[in-house]
């Protein structure tokens, strides 16, 4: 298959210039209102109106004009790859479509126009649209209340761990220990941290699921509570889940769930029945917000009723057929985020949940695991290695190891992804978990067609015997996209951070020569 | 039945692949899940409704908007410039994943460095990271750099600070056993006052904080000031800003700062209820301060071959998916798109459009006041300058006022008691805001429609 991304040139070695090159110091595209005559007699000069001393001098913004700026960043786009331009298997990241009506909703002028601080009355229809989705939620989750104010699922972790923190503390208990397993999402222990908590590792079994000596070693007293995420990373469903649940009830601590990976079982388990006390689900990941090259997400946090006091403030409280948003929490955390949330993109989940429907989602998820299990068996086929969870049915993703075409080859797995970008297709998810050697972490979703997995299967068979027969081609890949290899090596040397640092630096060199 | 969506569930196609699988139907690619708690049915939500439907519920769900939004307290309704919604619907944006293979993700790599350029220069400042979520949240990252820098645990915050910002500020310095001291305002003209602030400020003092303007709508006249205070201590000075704002007076950069947050939804965001918005975070290019930047940062650079030039993500070692534990944030999604259409934003309106604007809403806001001041039951309690956003006292109650106004389709001002008792002060104020789609008759209106109900 054929692939050649938009390449836009300027000049020698200059893609698309940045507008300080290429803008203009003055007028851009845009006719701003001037304030009338009248109301300027009315006040006075610029100096009456702002302290003199303080009024700016200069002002080095490029500026250009509307049918410039639309090119500039039209060509920027197409020198980018989405979900609508292909597969894109990054594992743990769900990359599924975002239907249109979905953003349609989303970009309805009533939501775009709302003010956070209007009367309850003209937010009805919107505070509604939120409270349905925390009850989908809660029917889906089985955990009974939920917050919608994180900005996205890290900020969720810290909610969720900031909560169980407090909890402990109007408990009287000190424990100050998160247990977190190796394979977690590296967010996990960074929220962990932020929270105040000190991270306890406990690493995988053998088969891939934690490893239950090592988890009851490293429990104690002092732990807090310990966050899962299930299916794991490795795509496999941590099937002793209740067992751990019972021992961190049992020990006094709580369970908190990752949900980057529910995708995989919405619709067919219940976090409740998992034992879950606190949990983040990524708006943007499982309920096709879609990802805004890197956000903005949200991260709904869904607790049992015993954590509910300590949600973040404030809450929309449904009194009769009326909504209103409440600060009467007495314990809670307080706030992580101006205002309620990305109210954008929950919208965004409340109109996905309600084209699904009940079927919808727990058909959805098994056409996501049922993708990743054919694209397994057909990769296993191909003579890829799978170091975990050969014997039984993987979920949403699964890792392949490309350890030993590293040691024949030269290949790494990063050569191997970067080849996939020259046949048209975004690479999976590359090194991580870092419990298995040149890994890449793949996960299909839903929105794939069989043509697409099959294509991109024989994609990663093609490659592989390239990377045997003539492995520099791979390791020169990628040739198709916008540019070769990127030099991260001198970008974290230089340090160009943005076009000032850039140009200092440049003028710099000058001098010296 | 999800079909439409997901080709595979075509009874067909499904039938081919399980049968390539060897199971009977998908129930069996769950036989990993413990039978007590797999769901036989599944959970209710209701039945998936047809796109016309859907629609159709929707515009029964939402109001017409208001006519006018004159409300203030950190969100004030902007024009959107309809090639900023152009671009940012565009798939290639808006539906790709943070940019983790830089080759395939030229776009919005280059697209983020450039909201950083511009952002920096318009603050004054050098180093811009690539988003964090938003204005509250950036402060409270702000707050825990500074303690990171600084390696103390004293934050000294304006009075007049966002309530909102506050509250984020204190969930995130909760678990660092940090001291959050508030400097009380001059009440007369609505800046902090020095006199009260100097003893505030000592050896352990991290960061000292204001905002441009702050909640109250006032220029902080003294941020220099305030920032020399803050270096002579060998504190973190941190300023707040309303970016819109930066284009009309010095920068904070400027006037020193060693760290800028702000939101940057003003540049070409709807207000959405608040969200999503952008939040700005800016330092000097000092490696202390690099080293301990919270969030995605993307450089320029080239290709390895060193033909062309190219852009990646940078010091990436400061990041939760390489450093864990030990990492500066646990941020992971942040507002790429929301930065992207700052940079659209900007671009679109160059400097002297920016510069314009912020004049118009600086006119504004004066005259608002000047009008106000006619009426018998309305007064303006600080004396500061204000920009966009006017506190103002009532001798009626607010909510007669807002009523009034919402019957002609106006909405009126934040009422601060409603959620902020303790900003209110016992003055009755009810936050206004104006912005560049008010001109003298919408003001006038406004006027008009207020001195009826007094």
């Amino acid at each position: 298959m054929g692939f050649s991304q938009a390449r836009w040139f300027f000049e020698d070695g200059l893609l698309e210039p940045t507008p300080f090159e290429i803008g203009r110091i003055g007028e851009g595209g845009v006719r701003v209102a001037e304030p009338e005559e009248e109301l300027i007699e009315a006040v006075g000069s610029l100096e009456e109106v702002i302290p003199k001393e303080l009024i700016r001098k200069e002002l080095k913004l490029p500026g250009l004009s509307e049918p410039e700026v639309a090119r500039h960043f039209n060509r920027l786009a197409q020198m980018n790859y989405g979900v609508d331009s292909g597969s894109y298997w990054l594992g743990s990241c769900t990359m599924k479509y975002t239907p249109k009506l979905v953003m349609r909703v989303a970009d309805h002028p009533s939501i775009r126009n709302l003010h956070p601080y209007a009367p309850e009355e003209l937010a009805q229809g919107l505070l509604r649209m939120l409270h349905e989705l925390q009850e989908m939620l809660s029917v889906i989750t089985g955990l009974p209340n939920y917050t919608l104010q994180p900005a996205a699922g890290a900020q969720g972790e810290l909610v969720g761990a900031l909560m169980i923190r407090k909890r402990l503390g109007d408990l009287g208990e000190r424990r100050d220990e998160m247990v977190i397993p190796e394979t977690a999402h590296g967010s996990n222990f960074a929220s962990a941290a932020m929270a105040g908590f000190k991270v306890i590792r406990v690493p995988p079994s053998s088969d891939g699921t934690i490893d239950m000596n090592a988890l009851k070693e490293a429990i104690s007293e002092r732990t807090a509570g310990m966050m899962i995420t299930n299916p794991n990373t490795l795509g496999i469903f941590e099937d002793r889940v209740l067992e751990i649940a019972e021992i961190l009830h049992a020990n006094g601590s709580y369970l908190y769930y990752d949900g980057a990976n529910l995708n995989a079982i919405m619709g067919w388990v219940r976090l409740s029945d998992m034992g879950v006390d606190v949990a983040h689900l990524n708006i943007h990941k499982t309920f096709s917000a879609p990802h805004g090259g890197g956000g903005p997400g949200a991260g709904a946090v869904g607790t049992t009723d015993e954590l509910r006091d300590y949600l973040p403030v404030p809450v929309i409280v449904k009194e009769g057929n009326k909504y209103r948003l409440s600060y009467d929490v007495p314990r809670s955390i307080g706030k992580v985020r101006t205002f309620y949330g990305n109210v954008g993109v929950l919208v965004k989940a409340w109109a996905y949940l309600k084209m699904l429907g009940s079927d919808g989602v727990r058909e959805s998820a098994a056409i996501a695991v049922m993708n990743a299990n054919y694209v397994r068996k057909k990769l296993m086929e191909c003579g890829f290695d799978v170091p975990y969870g050969r014997g039984r049915p993987c979920k949403h993703e699964f890792v392949i190891s490309l350890a030993k075409l590293r040691k024949e080859t030269g290949v790494r797995a990063l050569d191997f992804a970067k080849a996939l970008i020259d046949r048209g297709l975004h690479p999976p998810t590359m090194y991580f978990p870092q419990v298995v050697q040149e890994c890449l972490m793949i996960e299909p979703t839903e929105s794939d067609s069989l043509r697409e997995l099959d294509k991109y299967v024989e994609t990663m068979r093609e490659i592989m015997k390239t990377a045997y027969e003539r492995p520099e081609e791979i390791l020169n890949s990628p040739k198709n996209a916008a540019v070769t290899r990127v030099d991260d090596s001198l970008a974290n040397k230089v340090l160009w951070l943005s076009w000032k640092v850039y140009e200092k630096q440049k003028s710099q060199e000058e001098l010296y020569r | 039945m999800v079909s439409y969506l997901s080709p595979n569930a075509d009874e067909g196609v499904k039938r081919r692949i399980l049968d390539y699988l060897g199971v009977g139907s998908v129930e069996e690619l769950y036989v990993d899940v413990p039978s007590e708690i797999l769901l036989k049915e599944p959970p209710d939500i209701g039945r998936g409704m047809n796109h016309i439907e859907l629609e159709r519920l929707v515009d029964s769900l939402l109001p017409k908007p208001p006519r006018l939004i004159f409300t203030g307290g950190g969100v004030a309704d902007h024009y959107v410039p309809p090639l900023v919604d152009e671009i940012a619907s565009r798939q290639e944006f808006y539906t790709s994943y943070t940019p983790y293979q830089p080759e395939l993700s030229q776009g919005m790599l280059q697209a983020l460095f450039e909201y950083q350029s511009l952002m920096a220069e318009l603050l004054g400042m050098e180093v811009v990271n690539a988003s964090l979520y938003d204005y509250g949240s950036a402060l409270g990252e702000a707050g825990r750099f500074s303690m990171r820098v600084t390696r103390r645990r004293k934050i000294v915050i304006a009075s007049s600070v966002n309530p909102e910002r506050k509250a984020v500020l204190r969930t995130y310095l909760d678990p660092l056993n940090a001291e959050i001291v508030e400097a009380p305002m001059d009440r007369e003209s609505g800046c902090i006052s020095l006199d009260h602030l100097r003893p505030l400020i000592d050896d352990s003092t991290a960061m000292v904080y204001i905002e441009m303007p702050n909640f109250y709508g006032i220029i902080e006249e003294g941020a220099e000031d305030v920032f020399e205070l803050a270096h002579s201590k060998g504190a973190i000075a941190a300023a707040g800003v309303d970016p819109l704002l930066a284009a009309l007076i010095k920068p904070p950069g400027e006037l020193g700062a060693d760290l800028v947050v702000g939101e940057g939804q003003h540049l070409g965001s709807p207000m959405s209820f608040g969200g999503p918005s952008l939040g700005i975070f800016a330092i000097r290019m000092d490696m202390r301060f690099v080293r301990q930047l919270p969030g995605r940062l993307i450089g320029m650079t080239k290709t390895q071959e060193g033909l062309y030039r190219g852009y990646c993500m940078v010091l990436q070692t400061r990041e939760q998916h390489i450093r864990k534990e030990e990492a500066t944030s646990n941020i992971t999604t942040s507002s790429s798109l929301m930065a992207v259409r700052a940079a659209i934003y900007i671009t679109l309106l160059g400097p002297e459009g920016l510069r314009k604007l912020a004049e118009k809403i600086a006119y504004n806001t004066a005259y608002l006041r000047k009008r106000l001041s006619e009426l018998d039951s309305f007064s303006v309690p600080f004396k500061g300058a204000a920009f966009k956003e006017l506190a103002v006292s009532s001798s009626v109650p607010w909510e007669r006022v807002n009523s009034h106004l919402l019957s002609r389709g106006v909405l009126g001002g934040f009422i601060v008691s409603r959620f902020f008792p303790e900003m209110d002060m016992g003055m009755n104020i009810s936050l206004f805001s104006t912005t560049e789609k008010h001109g003298k008759s919408e003001i006038d209106e406004l006027i008009n429609l207020m001195r009826e109900v007094s």
